[in-house]
């Protein structure tokens, strides 16, 4: 039988390891659900990383290791092997490749970035008093922690903003977020209502202006494939739209203390009809709450404070760590 | 014997001649006890090193199978949450600071590079023993900080805030630690620098420089121009502790974002103190065994310079999700892109190394090997976090857990494993037991995937890293990583019992088992006190395999000695 050549074999092995790294590229059902308009973004970026870094897995490693055994030492055989130092053309191949793959993620990743909403400095949130109104939480925490607390004093410039789509255009909703030990607290400056859990209706540009009372805490949705830290003293900001119906995972992903793992809420993703509901309800529920309220709240430690809102808004992780 | 022993080098070089201090006899051998006093041979620096640091290792291994047992399951019920978060940060710190930084530049390096070059010493050998000295106190301090305030918990990157507020004596204990042992590396590598640049034997040309000291030389450059920088950020940290200044406390006009730039100028490069010196061993490790010259000497020379050089342009990539603005996150994508260019050349001139050897699988070619197959995911793996928009979705999240420890265990530590296999002989003048080498090499190797490989689908699903409670969604890719940390845990003991059973009652080695060329196996294995009799001449490259074939090999070391 007549030997195939090599040049042949390398031929198809090519074609075959192209048309698997585009296959494993469209269907490796790596990440979770999309629910962003940023997340189709995102992961069609990391399907061609994982299409590139498929191909090169598979040459470089079966690379190793048909030359591991190929080239293995047989027995008695004392000699050394052939004294090759390099072969420029072939070095100049293996460093170019690279160089063209690395500066092509570089600009498709400034793109993707920016149609994400990355490159946006801008502020378009719809303005607000940068006072929460009505709440008297908040004055009583700024008199007890003497930390600036929620609102930030300037419109944040750092963080996801307006996606190239949507340029100059403000949001259609603002929410004002606070993270602290162990807790997300979610504002909505214009309805006056406060959450535990963040809730925004399906298709609205949101912008969140995170804030943090005591330590540097990061807010993430894996499904909407989108983190920002929130920053004592720097205000900063994630926009994004929401596309799917549903409750997702919010995790704070910057360590912040002993309970850091436990500090866990959700985003509620509701239709805009809904949506409306919860706010209506929500902000009568939380009016009879501070008619409920006589005490002076100067007289009483935060924790006592607290305690009647934590009930009522579920945060379980400050009650039980403490 | 005199006090002062004159040397055969070439004017300008007295700073090398060794003073035994406090010592009139000069001794033949060193005895045990000398490895325990501060002597100032750069092999018994080295040996020190290596030691501490192994000892350093098995600490920081059991915090880290303590953490895995932990998180077994999705709540919090074996570890305090505080003593997890203790432990997670001195894991890391330990295995960085104490573990891979001492044992590849200050172990391998100390006890190679005079060798390799055909010196005495080192240059500063009194500097060179101070720096040692400070990383026991360093260590000390570090485990004292369990005691005072149950150790600092605010992650090896002690980011203010929650650093200014989370057990602030522990913290402290951990600052000096670090400044301590910053220090040390200072000392160490302009000790480097100079002992590479002006005292290698002058019939030495510098494309015969061995491989590793070109990239001990880049670590060092890298060392001291970005560890002052740490330690000016640790010191202001300090000062936020203790003395009322206010440089990272936020709500007096301090700003935390300023930590981060200070400590990441440096702890990115880090990560390239502790791959760089490991890429060295490789350099060494890989033609001797395969019985091939090093494919593309002058590239893998001067990829080490240009990983160091574009290594400083890169820090931010660890703070696309902080307070940078957007512009900052698109240079710092395409800078570290970059770098990995350089670091495929290195790995593409190891993989043609291989062709047309003839590969002896070895204990340390094992690991050597692994290394390559294992830094190939982690390298590819780094290129994705590289990406902004992508990062953006992994950042502190397990992904990057897999991904470090890729680079780091499968990584660093395979390489000093390689090296150990691969100089034992010469630094004890016994040869390791094989067959233990190889049950070590395969536990290791499963181990590591088993571990690492599951933790980038965790970090892709959802689960940010350093947390000790999750949600049970992720508890049986959990379970499976921490049975890999078990086996990894297990795989130890081999190497141990290896190391201590070799040492006493191994096979002797002769001066060059491997049959290697570089001038360190010209010399008795163990190297006599002052290296050599008579200084060698060196008449062919390093790496010279197969190019005197016509020649009986122990001819051309003979040669080489005379």
């Amino acid at each position: 039988m007549q030997q195939i050549p090599v040049s042949l074999l390398t031929l198809v092995a090519g074609v075959v390891i192209t048309l698997f790294s585009l296959w494993v590229g469209q269907h490796h059902s790596l990440l979770p659900e999309q629910a962003s308009q940023q997340a189709p973004l995102v992961d069609g970026f990391f399907n061609i990383m994982v299409t590139i870094a498929t191909a090169l897995f598979v040459v470089v490693e079966g690379t190793i290791l048909i030359f591991l055994w190929k080239f293995r030492h047989r027995q008695g055989d004392d000699t050394d092997g052939a004294p090759v130092e390099g072969n420029l053309p072939l070095e100049v191949f293996w460093t170019a490749i690279p160089t063209i793959i690395v500066i092509v993620l570089g600009i498709y990743s400034v793109d993707v970035y920016g149609r994400m909403g990355g490159l946006d400095t801008h502020n378009h949130a719809p303005s607000h008093v940068a006072q929460m109104p009505g709440t008297a939480l908040a004055a009583t925490w700024n008199d007890a922690s003497g930390m600036e607390m929620a609102a930030p004093v300037n419109e944040p410039e750092i963080g996801i903003g307006a996606a190239s789509d949507r340029p100059q255009k403000p949001a259609d909703l603002a929410v004002d977020v606070t993270g602290m030990q162990f807790a997300w607290i979610f504002n909505y400056p214009d309805s006056g209502v406060m959450s535990s859990e963040l809730h925004v209706p399906v298709g609205a540009d949101v912008q969140l202006n995170l804030a943090a009372t005591d330590v540097i805490h990061s807010l993430w949705v894996p499904q909407f494939r989108l983190k920002q830290d929130a920053i004592p003293g720097i205000p900063t900001k994630l926009r994004f739209v929401a596309t799917k119906v549903g409750n997702y995972p919010i995790v704070c992903t910057e360590l912040c203390g002993g309970y850091h793992g436990s500090m866990r809420s959700q985003v509620v993703v509701h239709t805009p009809a809904e949506f409306e509901s919860w706010l209506a309800e929500n902000r009568i529920a939380q009016q009879e709450l501070k008619q409920a309220v006589a005490v002076n709240p100067a007289e009483l430690s935060t924790s006592d404070f607290l305690a009647p809102y934590t009930q009522k808004m579920g945060i379980e992780s400050i009650v039980h760590s403490h | 014997m005199t006090l002062e022993i004159p040397r055969n080098h070439p004017p300008g070089n007295e700073a090398s001649t060794v003073v035994v201090a406090g010592t009139t006899h000069h001794p033949q051998a060193w005895k045990w006890y000398h490895y325990f006093t501060f002597n100032v041979d750069h092999k018994v620096i080295g040996i020190q090193y290596l030691v501490t640091a192994f000892l350093f290792y098995l600490i920081g291994g059991l915090m880290a199978v303590a953490m895995r047992a932990e998180l077994a399951t999705p709540d919090a019920d074996l570890l305090e949450p505080n003593l997890y978060n203790a432990f997670m940060t001195n894991h890391g710190t330990i295995m960085i600071f104490f573990w891979i930084v001492p044992s590849a530049i200050g172990g391998f390096g100390n006890f190679l590079v005079p060798l390799m070059v055909g010196a005495r010493d080192m240059a500063f050998p009194k500097l060179n023993a101070i720096a040692f000295w400070l990383n026991p106190p360093a260590g000390l301090l570090l485990l004292a900080s369990f005691f005072f305030g149950g150790g600092s918990q605010s992650g090896w990157t002690a980011y203010p805030p929650l650093s200014l507020v989370t057990a602030p004596t522990a913290q402290t204990l951990w600052v000096l630690a670090i400044v301590l042992v910053g220090t040390s590396s200072i000392l160490g590598s302009l000790n480097f620098v100079i002992t590479i640049l002006f005292m290698k034997v002058p019939s030495m040309k510098w494309d015969q420089v061995p491989l590793f000291c070109w990239a001990i030389l880049a670590t060092s450059v890298l060392a001291l121009v970005s560890t002052p920088v740490l330690a000016a950020g640790l010191i202001l940290l300090l000062f936020d502790l203790h003395f009322g200044t206010s440089f990272f406390k936020p709500d007096a006009g301090g700003n935390v974002v300023l930590y981060q730039h200070l400590f990441w100028f440096y702890s990115h490069p880090a990560v390239y103190l502790m791959i760089l010196p490991i890429f060295g061993i490789m350099s060494e490790v890989i033609p001797v065994h395969a019985r091939k010259p090093i494919f593309g000497y002058k590239a893998i020379a001067y990829s080490s310079l240009a990983i160091c050089l574009v290594g400083l342009f890169v820090w931010v990539h660890h703070m696309f999700t902080s307070g940078t603005p957007g512009w900052m996150r698109m240079f710092f994508t395409i800078s570290t892109l970059i770098v990995a260019v350089p670091t495929g050349v290195k790995i593409f001139g190891w993989v043609a190394t291989l062709w047309g050897g003839k590969i002896r699988f070895t204990s340390a070619m094992l690991f050597a090997v692994g290394l390559l197959m294992m830094f190939v995911l982690g390298g590819i793996g780094g290129v994705t976090l590289g990406t902004a928009p992508f990062d953006v979705h992994v950042h502190d999240t397990y992904y990057v857990v897999g991904h470090f420890h890729y680079v780091l265990f499968g990584g660093s530590v395979f390489g000093i494993y390689a090296g150990i296999y691969h100089w034992f002989p010469k630094i004890t003048g016994r040869m390791m037991n094989e067959t233990l080498g190889r049950i070590h090499f395969i536990l290791t190797f499963i181990g590591t995937n088993l571990t690492f490989l599951p933790m980038h689908e965790l970090g892709l699903q959802g689960m940010p890293r350093r947390v000790a409670m999750y949600d049970p969604q992720f508890t049986s890719i959990n379970e499976i990583c921490t049975i890999g940390a078990y086996v990894l845990g297990i795989s130890v003991i081999p190497f141990t019992i290896n190391i201590l059973w070799s040492w006493v009652a191994g096979k002797k080695a002769g001066d060059n088992p491997w049959n290697a060329m570089t001038l360190e196996w010209t010399t008795s294995s163990p190297p006599l006190i002052e290296n050599w009799e008579v200084l060698p001449v060196v008449t062919h490259g390093p790496y010279d395999y197969g190019v005197h074939n016509a020649e009986v090999q122990t001819a051309t070391v003979t040669e080489a000695s005379a």
